[in-house]
């Protein structure tokens, strides 16, 4: 929510930043203000939002990267105690899940075995992003196809549209009970195929049976950033395409993908960011069983063995999760801006 | 102004931000003031879903009308209880007065300093009570918990298909021969055995049965050295793995906690089941096919009777409480003859006092009661250690890699041993 917000904001502010972009090295704006108080007066106004997101997200984050470089509580061989942990410990914790590197009784290192939580870290990556890339796949291929139909005018179209927004609308704890009594053994999914696979207890399975349902949940939310895009296609602009003896597919290839483009960029982003850091849905449905153990999971896993190694998952989890996105960003404005231009000629 | 407001509530919820900060860093303190004191106490425990908390409650507020108890009730899931102690426990919070402990957290809060040892001023008397239980509460030659209810694993068996219950694995395949069906749960035919085989921690209760009947051991007798690559754990485990590979345990059961399995049995698609007592109850209800055809025995081994995983709950009393004095007495009258009683007769929860079991009142109601008894008596606990989580999540990853033929016996065995040996090394 917050970051959505945040983005709000700053398309709301596109407009004003445009027109000053030629001045905005030289700090022009704030020197040519008119008034000489103006400034001091947007910083005092600003003030408060700054210092309650310090508090409540800068605070947390800075304090477990803190944590991060130190141990946890470690047994007392002597009086059979835990003790209370919070020594410096270097990079140790970063290693053990980067390189995989595991205690031995001996006080040494040696690889984390299978069925350690340490072995299972570059696991979860995979899977994680491997679920980012077949789940935003197929929302944003539905997503167009909801999309377009929800935009065209015929009869019982309210009917659809609400039909197809109510699946954003149930919370994902429910979504994942509701898919894990369709996906029983016993359940109508394999009474439906004829099947009788133990979906939600074989590695294969048990995957598609997320991406499923995630995208079952999610695909109404790229289809409605969509529709908002195509809706401010004017119309003109089909028409023209048609005198000039475009088809359907033409006009959606080079009228239709290239003006909706920005909206489907911001679109896909989310999601990504989303699923990036799905938790409750392999947690409810799976258990994290069977292959599907995202980073997330495998962080909350953690917490309850050691905080603070948990804290240097989890930041290696935001680094990730952040060189990502950033990647997607800029990815996805080069293209953007590409498209724009070949839009126009 | 409106900013001004805003930035009042801010700097508030900073300070408050602070405090809280600072607050779990303090020092608590006043554990003296505690281990005497006496007040109106908390009782945490999981949800009450057999029925027994009302009768406790009222039984103790009427006897103790100055030092009433409050029951907080958690989820019904283990991991959701355990996380809801540890927040609690990390808080320092003195509101949780009297918790329950699942046997195999007792080692951890013990060690954390959590929970306090019943000793000295808190002793606590264990005579009546089963051995095994005790055991089950004691961490380091000292007693921690006070044991609340017991469990035991049980044999199911359709009484329609088979005359007498197994005693041997062996026995039990040949039971099933020619009349069950082979790899999966379909049609008319039952499939022959099911336990608990989900990736949780139900696996590791019936993979730690499998090994312990073949004399495998999972942990030395220090409670941490790891012993379990052995060929004695390879023959327990690979009964398990058989059934998966030739079909006497259909792969449905790959997904089974112990609800599914109650289900599959009470739905006639099991033969044969292995779950805890509670079960029956459910089996003699109104939707059971199996009411009237079942029977009840100790789990079948290698040659005779195989190995119990010890189950069940302790209680402890918070290193946070103030209200120690009261707590103590709270646990003893857990103990006692009435709450046992109302615990089996009302909620079907094994007692932890041996005499119940030989009762004939109540033995005539719960024809189970003996072979519960040698299940109990003969149980072998899961690794007593303050890693407990780790270590059952070796047991859990290797045992379903092996159930899924994804990796050998022998692999899983290893790589088990070698994280066994990581998870107690702390890492």
């Amino acid at each position: 929510m917050a970051v959505a917000g945040h983005t709000e904001r700053r398309t709301a502010e596109e407009p004003g930043n445009d027109r000053r972009r030629p001045s905005r090295k030289g700090r022009a704006p704030r020197r040519g203000a008119r008034r000489p108080g103006e400034a001091r007066t947007a910083y005092l106004l600003i003030a408060p939002a700054v210092l309650l997101l310090a508090l409540v997200v800068g605070y947390p984050v800075l304090k477990a990267v803190y944590q991060s470089f130190l141990t946890d509580p470690g047994l007392d061989r002597a009086t059979g105690m835990f003790d209370s942990g919070g020594n410096w410990f270097g990079l140790h914790n970063y290693t053990h899940w980067l390189l995989q590197r595991c205690a031995t009784p001996e006080g040494g290192w040696t690889s984390c075995p299978s069925g350690a939580l340490g072995s299972q870290f570059w696991g979860s990556v995979g899977v994680t992003v491997g679920f980012t890339v077949v789940a935003c796949t197929l929302e944003t291929v539905i997503g167009m196809v909801f999309a377009l139909t929800m935009h065209r005018a015929f009869r019982g179209r309210a009917m659809v549209r609400v039909a197809i927004l109510v699946p954003w609308a149930i919370p994902t704890a429910v979504t994942s009970k509701l898919w894990q009594v369709m996906f029983d053994p016993q359940g109508v999914v394999n009474k439906l195929l004829g099947t009788h696979y133990a979906w939600t207890s074989s590695l294969w399975p048990a995957r598609s049976a997320i991406v499923v349902a995630d995208t079952w949940k999610t695909t109404p939310f790229i289809a409605l950033l969509i529709l908002a895009g195509l809706q401010n296609i004017p119309a003109e602009t089909y028409e023209a395409a048609r005198i000039d003896g475009a088809g359907a597919w033409r006009r959606f290839t080079n009228v239709t993908l290239p003006l909706v483009r920005p909206a489907l960029a911001v679109a896909v982003v989310f999601r990504a960011l989303d699923t990036l850091r799905m938790y409750d849905l392999p947690k409810i449905l799976t258990g994290g069983s069977n292959g599907t153990t995202t980073s997330s999971v495998l962080v909350v896993n953690q917490l309850t063995r050691g905080a603070n190694s948990a804290s240097a998952l989890s930041t290696i989890t935001f680094v990730l999760i952040f060189v990502i996105a950033f990647g997607l960003v800029r990815l996805l404005n080069v293209n953007l801006f590409g498209a724009r231009a070949k839009a126009v000629s | 102004m409106r900013a001004r407001k805003v930035a009042a509530v801010a700097g508030a919820l900073g300070a408050t931000l602070v405090l809280a900060g600072c607050g779990a860093d303090g020092d608590s303190g006043g554990s003296t003031r505690g281990a005497d004191g006496r007040g109106p106490i908390t009782f945490v425990t999981g949800k009450d879903n057999s029925g027994v908390l009302p009768f406790i409650a009222d039984e103790w507020n009427r006897a103790h009308p100055d030092e009433k108890v409050t029951i907080k009730q958690q989820s019904d899931q283990a991991d959701q209880q355990l996380a809801d102690l540890e927040q609690h426990f990390q808080a320092k919070d003195p509101g949780y007065d009297v918790v329950t402990v699942d046997v195999v957290w007792t080692a951890e809060f013990a060690a954390r300093g959590w929970i306090v040892p019943l000793t000295g001023r808190h002793t606590l008397d264990t005579r009546r009570l089963l051995p095994a239980t005790v055991k089950s509460a004691t961490y380091n030659g000292t007693l921690y918990a006070a044991p609340y209810g017991s469990d035991g694993g049980l044999l199911y068996y359709r009484t329609d298909m088979v005359d007498s219950a197994p005693t041997t694995w062996k026995e039990l395949l040949g039971n099933c021969e020619g009349r069950t069906a082979e790899g999966t749960i379909t049609g008319d035919r039952p499939a022959c055995y099911a336990g608990q085989f989900a990736k949780y921690e139900g696996l590791t209760v019936n993979a730690a049965e499998a090994i312990n009947a073949t004399g495998g051991k999972i942990v030395g007798s220090d409670g941490r050295t790891a012993t379990v690559d052995s060929p004695e754990s390879a023959a327990g485990l690979d009964f398990l793995v058989k059934g998966f590979k030739d079909g006497y345990i259909p792969k449905e059961a790959l997904g089974f906690q112990e609800t599914q399995t109650v289900n599959a049995f009470r739905s006639g698609q099991l033969m044969f089941m292995r779950n805890w007592p509670y079960a029956v109850a459910i089996l003699d209800g109104k939707d059971s096919k199996v009411a009237g055809k079942y029977g009840v025995a100790p789990l079948p081994g290698p040659a005779g009777h195989g190995a119990s995983t010890l189950g069940g709950h302790n209680l402890g009393i918070s290193a946070y409480s103030e209200h120690q004095a009261t707590a103590l007495d709270f646990l003893r009258f857990i103990e006692s003859d009435t709450v046992q009683r109302n615990n089996l007769t009302v909620g079907t929860l094994a007692p932890v006092l041996t005499s119940m079991y030989s009762d004939p009142k109540l033995v005539k109601k719960f024809t189970y009661l003996p072979d519960l008894l040698k299940s109990i008596e003969t149980a072998v606990p899961r690794p007593i250690t303050p890693f407990y989580p780790g270590v059952t999540e070796a047991i859990e990853t290797n045992t379903y890699a092996a159930l899924q033929g994804r990796t050998t016996t022998a692999q899983a065995l290893k790589d088990m041993q070698a994280a066994i040996k990581s998870a107690t090394a702390g890492g």
